[in-house]
């Protein structure tokens, strides 16, 4: 580096001779920020998402590279959030990727003491034998009077509400043609 | 009303909200607002983020706001400051009420009808004035009420009306008795300022100042927005809270306009899709009730529940959305002959609520629990109560991103340290299911403003992890593999069921999109989607799995996933995502127009009357039949859609007017009251009626109720949210920046309480219930204002509610302080207040906690004294009276000496 590329490399003596007087922009750029390159542009692609918490619905734009999620940044299209997150909606690829998430099935059986593994097929067809074995210990033809009750009270479920409405749908659908009453949501709570 | 309207409005008043805080994003648009000019008021117990950035801050006690809400009312109507036009056209002002109506101003705190045994009222003498309402006359006795508090049938009635006639004796002038402003003149008459200081604790000078922001921008040429949310359902008393923030909207004209109206911020990404197409007990798709075996065993008895011959409205097509409904469940299965499966629909008996549901797991009538996405060890109230239900269960199957404390309690939950759940001695089998993510799969969330965004997906979820729609397609594919060749007559609707959804990928997920169009309805003969429930036939010829989501796939098109940029279109912004009904974006925007279809002012013009075209036009989509003119006037004998006037602008209710005055539909009165929260620590100085009498109750010893005006829980709290957190935590405390910002529980409190009980800053407390004891670190500050209220020094407590054991940060859970009292309109938990004590030091571990809590309730009057819940205020005081001081301020806690009860609860 020569003496005047070292002078001109000055932020201070950009800013007196730029055009960046307050020093707050292109005047304190550092080579090394000059080089560097936003996850968003060498991104795979892009999915248009919205944020998981709360219900103001802020439109993210989710990142992928090699297969992973790399950045969440707010969508500057969406006319709710203009491009805005909050501290939460801003972390949420930390929701996605931390390594504290869990990601395979874990088993605890009746009076255990820790977690076992199981595999994920395995748990589902347990889940389906308890389901009918516990309708069938439960089920409720008729009240008193003969008049039709067609359900079980032995089965209850709770939702959270980050649930699509598509996946509401279908534990709505599912469970009332099982003839499980018992289905609440956060939307109770 | 939409988010960016609030820019429209003059005024902008939050309560029950934290707005800045926990919609933080959607607070730019009261900021901006803010800047072009408009005045912010917030009232809150605690001043926060929201007040800061507000024009004018009013504390409040906590469980007050319906008579600091009534002084509006009563400042609006003796100041006659109502918008009258708006009221005489769009309200039901003028109606006349039964002459056996009588107040709680006449019956000292209740309405007529009330049946003490029922704690029920009957209310045939809410009703209308002159031709009998056709409502079914089992629902009009106090037995029947009883069933709509154990059902929530209120909340069916989220979307429309109940039932009243089309046709209704009126006074123009106002001036009859019996009219409905006459008696919300009257009934709000002793709801002055002074009364509002005295049971609130507002100073008259600053509740003025509200009254007169509120009246002063609201009319003609000006509109007032009210923003709320669970800071006012979460109460005894939470929908007449509602009730009486939509009544003052009424009144001043704020509601279908633009910059008006009520804003109810609901707290997760698709709660509100969560209602619409619910997982909940009492409800079907679109607000369609789920049948009662006694008041539905037929589909005609069902849909004649659904809709009144008579009524008014696009309620009068209930058969079609039922009808379209079962056939979308049964397919081909349903047919005019089998009354389209309505068999197969299973019936309510009673209350069947989420906290029903705990307390039957604790007493051993549940087998098997689904826990989905949702965490009730931490995020529902009376914590305990949820962890020894789940401890009591069968199985258990938790799907959720992390081990949440509803997956892990048998192992580390606060009752294993107290010995009440011994883990080789605990039954639940369960199994933990990782979900995926929002970015691993596709579906629609809907947000705050019913407007549904359709969200790609970005990646595969990873290892196990499977969304919903997988684990429900899948779990029901093996359900009906077993049961297949099953002759029982109960296995038919499973078998019948309509679950050919197609699947794509590596884990055969199934598709969204199928599921979208499914919702959306179609024609059955060819397939093809309806462009909206108008099409919706009632003879099989039309499936629809949610009607009121009709039109999200019109033209075969996902609605949802339109993305036109911002910049790219008006402020409405109608081709973002949809909003049902139909892409309305502002509900009742007839009413921004005046009678004669003009806009009440340039400055407000919304949706007007285009004469020469012949129809609506505006903004946004017209909320009224595109082609009705203003001064269309139905034929004496028209019903339904056909009998909405010109000017009936609220089209959903079944005399087409915005309700001052609610004849039916709700459990708890006609009108909002002020009564004292279930927990209180002063009495009710208007009636001699102290708290709710509706309220649903669960009176058992493990669900006890400190008494009210309690010396031993002297102490207003309340529990609320963190702008860094979310909810039960799961979401949050998983994460490692957020846990970083926010990384500790905290009691907040005022000087004067740290000074009363000997708090430091950063030193350590406990908060005592009948329930629970809960500990965190103490923050003193200025935002929690000691209050003056009826003669008296009340100190009011704040705690967030994100910890449990799980985690990066962990710490006690402040939802085990609340017990279990509900709402009965919508049965949803008072957990926005409670009384309590404080203590400095941390609280008692193990055995020794539970003897710490039974030596309070013993000195409550509470062990072994099991009175209704919320007992009568003198049984309460004079149990405790002269034994309030359980230990020296700094005294360690832990020492405490062993009370006889020790280890009581549980039981």
């Amino acid at each position: 580096m020569g003496i005047r590329s070292w002078i001109e490399g000055w932020p201070v003596y950009r800013q007196l001779t730029g055009d960046d007087p307050t020093g707050r922009g292109a005047a304190v750029r550092s080579t090394r920020t000059g080089q560097l390159t936003a996850r968003t542009e060498t991104a795979d692609s892009m999915a248009r998402s919205v944020c998981p918490y709360c219900a103001v619905g802020c439109g993210q734009r989710v990142y992928v590279k090699d297969g992973e999620v790399t950045q969440i940044e707010g969508d500057p299209d969406s006319p709710i959030s203009r491009g805005r997150l909050c501290p939460k909606g801003a972390a949420s690829r930390s929701l996605v990727t931390s390594p504290l998430r869990q990601r395979r099935v874990l088993y605890r059986r009746p009076y255990g003491t820790d977690w076992e593994e199981l595999d994920l097929d395995t748990a589902m067809d347990m889940i389906a034998d308890r389901v009918i074995a516990a309708r069938a210990a439960t089920w409720e033809d008729t009240d008193d009077q003969g008049r039709p009750l067609h359900r079980t009270l032995g089965i209850a479920a709770l939702g959270g509400a980050t649930l699509d409405n598509e996946e509401n749908y279908l534990i709505k659908k599912l469970f009332t043609a099982l003839g499980a009453i018992q289905i609440e949501n956060q939307a109770r709570i | 009303m939409p988010q960016q309207d609030l820019v429209n409005a003059d005024c902008i008043v939050i309560q029950g909200s934290n707005m800045a805080e926990c919609h933080p994003v959607g607070f730019q648009w009261v900021m901006e607002a803010k800047a072009r000019g408009a005045k912010v008021i917030h009232i809150d117990p605690r001043f926060t983020r929201t007040s800061a950035l507000a024009d004018l801050y009013v504390p409040i006690r906590a469980g007050t706001d319906i008579a600091f809400l009534g002084g509006v009312i009563n400042y609006i109507l003796s100041n006659e400051l109502d918008f009258r036009e708006y009221v005489l056209a769009y309200t039901n002002a003028a109606t006349i009420l039964n002459e056996d109506f009588r107040d709680t101003e006449d019956l000292d705190g209740l309405f007529s009808g009330y049946s003490p045994k029922q704690r029920a009222y009957d209310p045939t003498s809410w009703r209308y004035q002159g031709r009998q309402q056709a409502a079914s006359t089992e629902d009009a006795t106090s037995e029947g009420m009883a069933i709509h508090r154990q059902t929530a049938a209120g909340l069916e009635q989220e979307s429309h009306g109940p039932p009243v006639p089309a046709l209704t004796e009126r006074d123009e002038t106002l001036q009859h008795p019996r009219c409905v402003y006459q008696i919300l003149k009257r009934h709000f008459s002793r709801y002055t300022p002074e009364i509002v200081e005295q049971i609130c604790g507002v100073p008259k000078k600053l509740f003025l100042e509200v009254c007169e922001a509120w009246t002063r921008n609201s009319g003609r040429d000006r509109t007032t927005a009210l923003v709320y949310s669970v800071g006012w359902t979460q109460h005894t008393v939470g929908v007449q809270y509602i009730r009486a923030g939509a009544i003052i909207q009424l009144l001043l004209g704020n509601v279908g306009r633009p910059g008006g109206g009520v804003l109810a911020l609901r707290g997760h990404a698709s709660i509100q899709g969560s209602t619409d197409i619910p997982t909940l007990f009492n409800l079907l798709p679109g607000y369609l009730p789920m049948p009662h075996h006694a008041k539905h065993p037929t589909l005609e008895q069902w849909i004649g529940d659904i809709h009144q011959p008579g009524q008014k409205g696009f309620w009068a097509n209930a058969r079609a959305y039922a009808v379209s409904l079962l056939k979308a469940y049964w397919g081909e299965a349903a047919t005019a002959d089998n009354d389209y499966c309505y068999d197969y629909l299973p019936r309510l008996t009673g209350d069947h609520g989420t906290y029903r549901q705990v307390l039957n797991m604790i007493d051993g009538k549940i087998k098997g629990y689904f826990l989905l996405g949702q965490n009730p060890a931490v995020g529902s109230a009376h914590g305990k109560a949820q962890r020894l239900g789940m401890a009591n269960l069968d199985w258990l199957v938790v799907r959720d991103l992390y081990l949440i404390e509803s997956a892990t309690f048998w192992k580390d939950g606060p009752e294993v340290a107290t010995g009440e759940i011994v883990p080789t001695e605990c039954r639940t089998e369960v199994f933990f299911l990782p979900a995926a993510s929002h970015v691993e799969k596709e579906g629609t969330f809907t947000q705050t403003q019913r407007l549904l965004q359709w969200r790609e997906k970005a990646v595969d979820p990873p290892g196990d992890c499977r969304s919903e729609l997988w684990f429900f397609y899948h779990l029901g594919r093996i359900i009906k593999a077993k049961l297949a060749g099953s002759t029982l007559p109960r296995d038919r609707a499973i078998l019948d069921l309509t679950w050919d959804y197609p699947t794509h990928g590596p884990h055969d997920e199934p598709s969204a999109e199928a599921v979208l169009k499914e919702i959306n309805g179609y024609e059955v003969a060819t397939g093809r989607p309806v462009p909206g429930f108008t099409e919706l036939a009632d003879d099989g010829s039309t499936a629809c799995g949610c009607w009121i989501y009709s039109g999200v796939y019109a033209d075969g098109v996902n609605q949802a996933a339109r993305r036109k940029p911002r910049h790219e279109q008006d402020p409405v912004a109608s081709e973002w995502g949809w909003a049902w009904p139909a892409n309305r974006r502002l509900l009742y925007n007839r009413a921004s127009a005046d009678p004669a279809g003009r806009p009440w002012s340039d400055r407000k013009a919304y949706i007007w009357w285009d004469e020469e075209a012949g129809q609506w036009t505006g903004y946004d989509v017209p909320d009224f039949e595109r082609t009705k003119p203003p001064d269309y006037r139905p034929p004496a004998d028209a019903a339904g859609v056909e009998a909405l006037a010109g000017d009936d602008a609220f089209i959903m209710q079944g005399d087409g007017k915005g309700w001052l005055y609610a004849p039916t539909g709700l459990v708890d009165g006609p009108l909002p009251t002020h009564y004292e929260p279930a927990e209180s620590p002063v009495p009710n100085p208007l009636y001699g009626q102290h708290t709710n009498p509706t309220r649903m109750i669960y009176d058992r010893p493990d669900n006890q109720l400190n008494p009210a005006e309690s010396e031993v829980f002297p102490y207003v709290f309340s529990a609320g949210r963190l702008t860094e957190h979310h909810t039960g935590g799961g979401m949050s405390r998983t994460v490692a920046y957020l846990s970083e910002l926010q990384p500790e529980m905290f009691i907040e409190v005022s000087p004067q309480l740290a000074a009363e009980r000997g708090l430091t800053h950063l030193g350590w407390a406990h908060v005592v219930t009948a329930r629970a004891v809960v500990e965190g670190r103490v923050l003193i500050t200025e935002r929690l204002r000691p209050l003056r209220v009826e003669g008296r020094i009340i100190h009011q407590i704040w705690l967030p509610y994100h910890w449990g054991s799980q985690g990066l940060t962990t710490g006690d859970s402040a939802n085990d302080l609340f017990g279990i009292t509900l709402d009965p309109n919508v049965l949803i938990q008072e957990s926005k207040v409670g009384t309590c004590d404080i203590r400095p030091g941390r609280r008692p571990t193990g055995p020794a906690l539970l003897e710490y809590l039974a030596d309070y309730r013993r000195r409550a009057g509470l062990d072994g004294a099991s009175g209704p819940n919320g007992a009568s205020r003198s049984s309460g005081r004079r149990r405790s009276g002269g034994r309030t001081d359980p230990g020296k301020p700094g005294r360690a806690a832990g020492t405490r000496r062993r009370g006889k009860n020790a280890g009581a609860e549980g039981e």
